[in-house]
C-alpha cells in the first residue's frame, strides 16, 4: 500500500500553483490536506505523476464575514479551524457549520483536511458538499484565465467529479446568507465513517427581529441529502412542505420527511439497500428538522 | 518463469528530494523519494520506530503524531508536506532519563495498553487533545479516542487513563 | 453421567476488585524495586466497578438506572504477588516507543518482499511472467514456486478418510489458485515502495474455474471441487455422541425449539499485521527468522521441513507482538517464502503484510452455519440437544490444527454449562474458494454458546418461563461433572455467576427501565449468556481431537545467577497478555524474590527447549504451572545449599522473604541467595559432596485430564433505535470466574477486550464474498472494527473457584469475553424485538435488519419451531 512514484512540487502562491497545474496537465493533482488523496494513492487508485502542494499558499486560510452577511471560507481552512471557531467568526447564522464538523472523520483527519479539499473531492456523502448545496454556496475557482464563480448546484457532477478544470483551484467558498435554524445529521454504522445517508436542513422564520419558531409561522426552508445520489441533492418536494408555511411542529416535519423519502431513489450497496436508505432519509430529515427548530 | 541474478537491485531513475524535518525539536535532513510517507521516514529513515503503522489508509490511527501540536495521521502525509512543521512523536513524551510523563503513567496505572502496538498513537492523540482542551470531559475524550483503533482493551481503560490524567493536570493547576 | 459432591464449594467467594485495594502504592513500589515512583490512587472504586453508561444523545428518554457496587472486597495474603495488580513490566518500553516489533528490525542491507497474489478465486495458473518485474527499478529478485521448490505445509488429523481429507497448502501456488489473494510469486526489492512497483509489473494468466463461494454451494450436488481429492468439498465430517433413543426423546418432548443461524466471516485483526525478517547467519550456520508468531517452535518445524533443513539450522525469534488473537498461532506461507528468499539471496529479507492483504489474503475465521434443536420437558428441563454444524474453512487447512479446528471444537463442547442428557452432533468443515481460516479467540465457542443460549431463550418463551430461571434449572451445579460429551468439568460457579449477574441487573433497575421504555414506545432489551470456557487444554484433550501433532505441555527452565536474580524460560508466547509480569509474579512468589529479580524469556527457539506457544487460554494454566514447578525445583536446591551453609539439614530450613534461606524458628540464622550462588558458581569447591555446580532447574507441566473450565455470566442491555436500526448497548455486566486471578487488572483487561471482540462479531464485522469470490472488505472502510463510541464500558465482578490442579489455582482467562458476548448481545436484541415477533439469529446483526424487524412488527413469530424439513 505504497503510492506510485510522483514528482513533488510546492507552490508558493496561487498563480504559481495554477501555472504549474496548467503546465503539467492531466498528470498533475493539487494536494492540500491530502486526507482522501493520500489514502487513494496508497491503494494506487489514484496515481498522479505530479503533486502540487498548495497547503502553504498564503491567504487561503480564513473565515470571514462580508458586509452583506455572507460567510467566506478560504479553501485551505481546515475542518478543525471551523470546529474551533468562536461565535464571533461564525455567529448563530453559521453555527451549523461548526456543529457539523464532529461528523467529519475524526480529530486527526480534521486537523489536516481542508474545506476546499473536501468540496473538490466531491464525495457524495461529504459534509461540506452537503452544506455547500444546502446553503447555495458560491464556489470560486481560480485558473489561468482568472476567477470563475460556480453555484454549488452546478459544481457537483457525479461520484468524485466536479466542475473544476484540471488547472483550476478552488480558492473560496461563499455561504451567501445565514441560517439560524439549521442542522445536519447523518447515520453510519460507526461514528466517523462516511455517512450511509446524511441530511441537512434550514428553516426560515423570516428576518424580523424576534422571528422564530415560538413567534412566527414557518416561511420556508431547505432540505439537502447526501448518500442518495451520485451528488448531494436538494429535495424540492420536501421543501414545498416547508414553503407552504404553518406551524413548525412534529406533524409538519413528519410530512416533510415523508415527502423527502418518497422523492429520492437511492442506489443500494453493501452499506444499505435502497429501501433502507429511503427509510434513513425519513428518519434523518425529521431529526434534522427537530434539531433545527430548537436552535 | 524465473528470477534473480546477482542480488543487486535493478537500476533505474528514482527521483529523490531533500526533505528537512523538525522532529522532537531536532532538525533532520533526509534524501528520499517524494512518495515516502511521513511515517515511513520517521520509522525507517530517522529510526524513530515508536510510531507504528497499522493500516496506511488513515483509519486505525496507530501512526498518529503531532504536527504543529495537533494530532495527525503520519500515514496520510508525505514527508515533504511536513517540511516547516514541528513534528512530535511518542519518543518525545518521557523525560530524558526515561521517566514516564503523567499521561504515560496514567496509561500504565489504568492498564490502558495490552500488546502496546496502538499505544503510541493513542498517547499522541491524547497529548494533542489535552493540550488544546484541558477542560475536557469524559464524553469528549471518548469521542476523541474513537479516532483510533485498539483491538486489545475495549477502550474503557484508555478513556479512563486520559480522563484521569486530565483531572490530575487540572488539580495540579489549581494547587 | 456421574456427579459427585464439589470439594471446593465452601471456598467460593464473591469479590469485586477495585485496584487501589489490592496493594498499596508503597508495597508495589517496594516489591518492584522502584520505590519513589508516584502511584496515584484510582479515584473511585464505585465508578470503576460500575462502569458507566456511555453518554449518548438519545434525548427524551427515562434516566438510565444507576449502577451499584456489590461483592466483598478481596484480600490476598500479605506479601504475595499472585493476586496483586502490580505495574506491568512490559509497559515502560511500550509507552515510550522503545518496544521492538518485527517491522522495527532493520538489519543492514535488508531487502523488502511482497507477493504477487491471485486476482481470481479459482483458476489454473496458465503462465507467470516476471520479466517486467525484474526490470523494475529497485527490484532484486522474484521467485515462483518452481524457483524455490519448497515443501508444502501439511496439517493432519489421525482420522480415516471418511472423517478427514488431507490437503496440502503450497508455500507459493503452483498450477492452481484457490482464493483471491493466494500468493503466486515473491518479489524482493531494495525498498518497500519499489517492491510494490514490481508487483504491478507481474503478468499472470489464468484459466478460470467456477468458484465455490459459500458452504451451501460447496455442499450442493455437482459443485465444482476446490480440492480434487475432497469429494463434496468436505474436509472434515465427524458425527459424535448419538445418544441412543434421542429421536424418541424429541418425539415425546413437551417443547422442541430450533435455532438456525449463520455467523459472519471475521478477521481476528491484530493491529500489527503479520510479518517476518529472515537472515542467514554464516557464523551460526543458521537461518534466523524473526516473526510475530504465537507459536515459534511450530514455525521452526514447518520452516525446516519446507526448506529441507534440520531444525537446529533454523532459529525463530519473536519480537514484541502487536496482538494475535489466534491468527498468529498457525504457520503462514509468507514467512516461509521470506525465509527461502533470504536463504537463496544470502541477504536479510523483510516482509510486512499490508492491511489490504491482512484483510483479504490472511487467515479468517468464524463463518459457520448451525441447525440446532433442543427438547425440553414442561418444567423447562433440557432433554436433548441435536445439532448440525457446517464450518466454511476456506481454501486450505491450517497448521497444526487443520480444518477440523472449528467443527471439532463445536461438536465436542456444545452442551456448554448445562446438564444435557442426550446429545447428537454432526460437524463438518467444507472448503471454499475463500481465504483460509485459523483459530480465532474463542474458536467456535462464541457461536455454539450463542446457539445454545438462543435455544434456552426460545424455550423459555415457548414455556412461559423466565429466561434466567430456565437456565437456573439446567446449569451444572455438582462437580466434577462428566457430561454426555464425555468431558469432565472441574468445579465452577455456573449457578452463582448467573444469580449474581441477574441480581446486579435487577438492582441497577434495568427491568424497570425496560418497562418504562416500552411504555414510551421505545425498545429496550435485556439478554444473558451463561457459559464456560475450557482453558489449558493438555495433551489428553488435543489427542482426543486426534491431531497428528498433539500440543499440550510446557517446559520451563530457571537459572539463578551470581547476583541472586533469576531468568526463567517459558514455551508460551506473550502477545499482549502480560506474561512478563504474571509469570514472573508466580516465580517471585515461589522464591520469595522481588519481581525485579525475575526475568522471563520467551520466543526464541534457541533459548527455549520446546514450547507450544500461546493459544487456547493456556499460558497461565500450563505455562504458569511449569514456571512454578521449575521455581519449586530450584528452591529445593537452594534449601539444600542454604542448609549446608548454615550448618544444618535441609529439613530445618525454609525460604526467607526477600531472597534467602533461613532456619525454621530461628530467622536470625539466614543466608541470602547471593551467598548460595557464590558457592554454586564462584566457589564450587565449597559445595557439599555430590552437589553439582550451578543453580538451574527444569520442569514441565501438562494437563492430563480434561482441562479446567473458567466460567462467566454476561448481561447486556440494549436499546434499538427504530429510525435507524442502531443497536445501542446501554449496559454490559460480566460476572466471571477464572479461579485465582494472578493479576486481577490483567484479567479484567482480557475480559473487556474479549467482550469488545465479541460485540464486534455480533454487530459490526464481516467479510463477505461476491459470486466471483471477490472479498468485500479490502480496507477499514469496509471491515468495520468498532471504536470507543461503539464499545461500551463493562462492569466486571469476580467469583473465585480455584483450579484444583494448577500451581496457583488459576484458570485461563483469555477467551471468555469473546465467547460470551455474542450470545448476550443477540439475546438482548431479541428481547427488545419480542413484541414484533421477529427473531434475529444471524450475525452480524446490522442496523438494516433491526430496522426492518422493527418496521415489520408486530407479527406472528417467524422462527420455526418443531420438526419441519429436518
Amino acid at each position: 500500500m505504497k503510492p506510485a512514484p510522483f514528482t513533488y512540487h510546492r507552490a508558493r502562491d496561487t498563480e504559481g500553483a495554477v501555472r504549474l497545474l496548467a503546465e503539467l496537465g492531466d498528470d498533475a493533482k493539487p494536494i492540500a490536506g491530502g486526507q482522501s488523496l493520500v489514502a487513494m494513492m496508497g491503494f494506487r487508485l489514484a496515481r498522479p505523476r505530479h503533486l502540487v502542494d498548495i497547503a502553504r499558499l498564503p491567504d487561503l486560510d480564513y473565515l470571514r464575514r462580508d458586509a452583506d452577511g455572507a460567510l467566506r471560507i478560504g479553501a485551505l481552512t481546515t475542518h478543525h479551524t471551523v470546529e474551533t471557531a468562536g461565535d464571533g467568526a461564525l455567529g448563530a447564522g453559521y453555527a451549523v457549520l461548526r456543529d457539523a464538523m464532529r461528523w467529519v472523520g475524526h480529530l486527526p483527519i480534521r486537523t489536516r483536511g481542508t474545506v476546499g479539499g473536501s468540496i473538490a473531492h466531491a464525495d457524495a456523502t461529504a459534509e461540506w458538499c452537503l452544506l455547500a448545496v444546502l446553503f447555495d454556496a458560491e464556489l470560486t475557482a481560480y485558473g489561468p484565465h482568472g476567477e470563475r464563480r460556480i453555484p454549488a448546484a452546478e459544481f457537483f457532477h457525479g461520484f468524485y467529479t466536479n466542475a473544476l478544470e484540471p488547472d483550476e483551484l478552488l480558492v473560496d467558498v461563499r455561504f451567501p446568507a445565514p441560517a439560524r435554524h439549521a442542522a445536519l445529521t447523518e447515520f453510519a454504522e460507526r461514528h466517523g465513517d462516511f455517512a450511509i445517508v446524511s441530511a441537512a436542513v434550514t428553516l426560515d422564520f423570516g428576518p424580523e427581529e424576534g422571528a422564530g419558531p415560538g413567534t412566527t409561522p414557518l416561511r420556508g426552508g431547505r432540505v439537502a441529502l447526501g448518500g442518495v445520489a451520485p451528488t448531494p441533492v436538494r429535495v424540492p418536494e420536501a421543501e414545498e412542505v416547508l414553503a407552504a408555511g404553518g406551524r413548525a411542529d412534529a406533524a409538519l416535519f413528519a410530512e416533510c420527511a415523508a415527502r423527502a423519502a418518497a422523492a429520492v431513489d437511492p442506489p443500494g450497496d453493501a452499506n444499505g439497500s435502497s429501501q433502507y436508505r429511503r427509510s434513513l432519509v425519513r428518519t434523518l430529515v425529521e431529526q434534522a428538522l427537530e434539531e433545527a427548530v430548537n436552535r | 518463469m524465473t528470477a534473480e541474478s546477482t542480488a543487486q537491485a535493478r537500476t533505474g531513475y528514482r527521483e529523490r528530494q531533500l526533505v528537512v524535518l523538525d522532529v522532537n525539536g531536532t532538525e533532520h535532513e533526509v534524501l528520499v523519494e517524494p512518495r515516502r510517507t511521513l511515517v515511513d521516514v520517521l520509522r525507517h529513515d530517522l529510526g524513530l520506530t515508536g510510531t507504528h503503522v497499522g493500516c496506511e489508509h488513515g483509519i486505525c490511527g496507530a501512526c498518529t503524531v503531532l504536527v504543529d501540536g495537533r494530532p495527525a495521521r503520519a500515514c496520510l502525509m508525505f514527508a515533504a508536506q511536513a517540511e516547516g512543521s514541528a513534528v512530535r512523536t511518542v519518543e518525545s513524551l518521557a523525560g530524558p532519563d526515561g521517566e514516564l510523563s503523567d499521561l504515560q503513567e496514567a496509561f500504565t496505572r489504568h492498564h490502558a495498553l495490552q500488546c502496546g502496538f496502538c499505544t503510541p498513537g493513542f498517547l499522541m492523540l491524547a497529548e494533542g487533545h489535552l493540550a488544546a482542551c484541558p477542560r475536557t470531559d469524559k464524553a469528549e475524550i471518548r469521542e476523541v479516542v474513537a479516532a483510533n483503533l485498539c483491538r486489545c482493551t475495549g477502550y474503557q481503560t484508555i478513556v479512563e487513563a486520559i480522563d484521569d490524567c486530565a483531572r490530575q493536570r487540572r488539580n495540579r493547576e489549581e494547587d | 453421567m456421574t456427579t459427585t459432591a464439589n470439594p471446593t464449594r465452601g471456598g467460593l467467594t464473591a469479590r469485586a476488585l477495585p485496584p487501589e485495594n489490592l496493594v498499596t502504592a508503597g508495597e508495589v513500589a517496594a516489591r518492584e524495586g522502584t520505590a519513589g515512583r508516584p502511584r496515584a490512587a484510582d479515584s473511585s472504586a464505585a465508578r470503576r466497578a460500575a462502569g458507566s453508561v456511555p453518554s449518548a444523545a438519545t434525548g427524551g428518554e427515562a434516566a438510565h438506572p444507576t449502577a451499584v457496587d456489590s461483592g466483598a472486597r478481596h484480600h490476598r495474603p500479605a506479601g504475595r504477588l499472585v493476586g496483586a495488580s502490580v505495574r506491568r513490566r512490559e509497559d515502560p518500553r511500550l509507552l515510550t516507543g522503545r518496544g521492538r516489533f518485527v517491522d522495527d528490525l532493520h538489519p543492514a542491507g535488508v531487502l523488502h518482499a511482497a507477493f504477487v497474489r491471485s486476482t481470481v478465486a479459482h483458476a489454473e495458473v496458465a503462465s507467470v511472467d516476471l520479466a517486467d518485474v525484474l526490470a523494475t527499478p529497485g527490484v532484486v529478485a522474484a521467485f515462483t514456486a518452481d524457483d524455490l521448490g519448497l515443501g508444502d505445509i501439511s496439517a493432519r488429523l489421525a482420522r480415516p478418510v471418511e472423517e478427514f481429507v488431507p490437503t496440502d497448502m503450497p508455500i507459493l501456488a503452483r498450477d492452481r489458485v484457490r482464493f483471491v489473494g493466494e500468493p503466486i510469486a515473491i518479489v524482493i526489492a531494495d525498498d518497500a515502495y519499489a517492491v510494490e512497483d514490481g508487483l504491478e509489473a507481474a503478468k499472470v494468466t489464468y484459466r478460470t474455474l467456477p468458484p465455490v463461494v459459500s458452504d451451501t454451494a460447496a455442499l450442493a450436488p455437482g459443485a465444482p471441487l476446490v480440492h480434487d481429492n475432497a469429494p463434496a468439498n468436505t474436509l472434515v465430517d465427524v458425527a459424535m455422541f448419538a445418544t441412543p433413543g434421542i429421536d424418541e426423546v424429541f418425539a415425546g418432548a413437551a417443547c422442541v425449539v430450533r435455532v438456525r443461524t449463520k455467523t459472519g466471516r471475521q478477521n481476528a485483526l491484530p493491529l500489527e499485521t503479520r510479518g517476518a525478517v529472515a537472515e542467514w547467519i554464516d557464523k551460526d550456520g543458521q537461518l534466523v527468522l524473526h516473526t510475530c508468531t504465537q507459536t515459534p517452535h511450530q514455525v521452526r518445524t514447518v520452516a525446516a521441513r519446507s526448506l529441507g533443513l534440520d531444525e537446529q539450522a533454523v532459529r525463530v525469534v519473536v519480537p514484541d507482538m502487536g496482538g494475535g488473537f489466534g491468527i498468529k498461532c498457525v504457520v503462514g506461507r509468507e514467512e516461509i517464502a521470506v525465509a527461502a528468499a533470504a536463504l537463496r539471496l544470502r541477504r536479510p529479507v523483510k516482509w510486512i503484510e499490508d492491511r489490504k492483504d491482512a484483510l483479504t489474503a490472511s487467515f479468517l475465521a468464524r463463518e459457520q452455519r448451525y441447525d440446532a434443536r433442543a427438547a425440553f420437558d414442561a418444567e423447562g428441563r433440557i432433554l436433548a440437544l441435536d445439532a448440525d454444524v457446517v464450518c466454511d474453512m476456506g481454501a486450505y487447512s491450517c497448521y497444526p490444527f487443520t480444518a477440523g479446528i472449528e467443527p471439532l471444537m463445536a461438536s465436542a463442547e456444545m452442551p456448554s454449562v448445562y446438564r444435557v442428557p442426550a446429545y447428537r452432533v454432526r460437524g463438518r468443515a467444507v472448503t471454499t474458494n475463500k481465504a483460509p481460516t485459523a483459530p480465532y479467540r474463542g474458536v467456535s465457542r462464541p457461536q455454539y454458546v450463542m446457539v445454545v443460549e438462543r435455544l434456552f431463550e426460545r424455550a423459555a418463551r415457548e414455556l412461559g418461563l423466565d429466561p434466567v430461571e430456565i437456565r437456573r434449572r439446567n446449569v451444572i451445579t455438582e462437580f466434577p461433572y462428566t457430561g454426555v460429551n464425555n468431558i469432565t468439568y472441574d468445579p465452577g460457579s455456573y449457578r452463582e455467576s448467573l444469580d449474581l449477574c441477574e441480581r446486579l441487573v435487577r438492582e441497577e433497575g434495568w427491568y424497570e427501565a425496560k418497562a418504562a421504555a416500552a411504555a414510551e414506545g421505545r425498545h429496550l432489551g435485556i439478554g444473558y449468556s451463561c457459559f464456560s470456557e475450557r482453558t489449558g487444554y493438555g495433551s489428553a484433550a488435543f489427542a482426543a481431537r486426534k491431531m497428528e501433532v498433539v500440543p499440550g505441555f510446557d517446559i520451563a527452565e530457571i537459572r539463578m545467577d551470581t547476583t541472586g536474580a533469576v531468568t526463567v524460560t517459558s514455551g508460551t508466547q506473550n502477545h499482549g497478555q502480560s506474561h512478563e509480569t504474571t509469570l514472573a509474579q508466580i516465580v517471585a512468589d515461589r522464591l520469595g524474590l522481588d519481581l525485579a529479580k525475575v526475568r522471563l524469556q520467551q520466543g526464541d527457539t534457541d533459548r527455549i527447549t520446546y514450547g507450544w506457544g500461546t493459544f487456547a487460554s493456556r499460558s497461565v494454566v500450563v505455562g504458569g504451572s511449569a514456571v512454578g514447578r521449575a521455581a519449586a525445583k530450584l528452591a529445593d536446591k537452594l534449601l539444600v545449599l542454604g542448609a549446608h551453609l548454615l550448618g544444618t539439614e535441609a529439613g530445618e530450613v525454609e525460604l526467607a522473604p526477600g531472597g534467602g534461606v533461613r532456619v525454621r524458628g530461628d530467622h536470625a540464622r539466614a543466608v541470602p541467595y547471593t551467598a548460595i550462588a557464590e558457592i554454586a558458581y564462584l566457589k564450587s569447591n565449597l559445595l557439599p559432596e555430590g552437589c553439582e555446580p550451578g543453580l538451574a532447574a527444569t520442569a514441565s507441566f501438562d494437563v492430563l485430564d480434561d482441562g479446567t473450565f473458567s466460567n462467566a455470566t454476561h448481561a447486556c442491555v440494549v436499546e434499538l433505535h427504530a429510525g435507524t436500526g442502531r443497536v445501542e448497548i446501554l449496559r454490559y455486566i460480566c460476572v466471571e470466574d477464572c479461579g485465582v486471578a494472578v493479576h486481577p487488572q490483567v484479567v479484567e483487561g482480557q475480559c473487556r477486550g474479549g467482550i469488545a471482540q465479541g460485540i464486534a462479531g455480533a454487530l459490526f464485522e464481516q467479510v463477505t464474498y461476491d459470486d466471483n469470490g471477490e472479498p468485500s472488505a479490502t480496507s477499514f472502510m469496509d471491515y468495520k472494527v468498532p471504536t470507543a463510541l461503539e464499545i461500551p464500558d463493562v462492569a466486571i465482578h469476580h467469583l473465585e473457584t480455584p483450579c484444583l490442579f494448577t500451581e496457583t489455582g488459576a484458570k485461563g482467562a483469555g477467551e471468555g469475553g469473546t465467547i460470551g458476548a455474542p450470545a448476550a448481545v443477540l439475546n438482548a436484541v431479541n428481547d427488545a424485538l419480542a413484541p414484533t415477533g421477529t427473531e434475529l439469529d444471524d450475525t452480524p446483526v446490522t442496523p438494516e435488519t433491526v430496522r426492518n424487524a422493527l418496521a415489520n412488527g408486530p407479527r406472528a413469530a417467524a422462527a420455526p419451531t418443531g420438526e419441519e424439513d429436518r
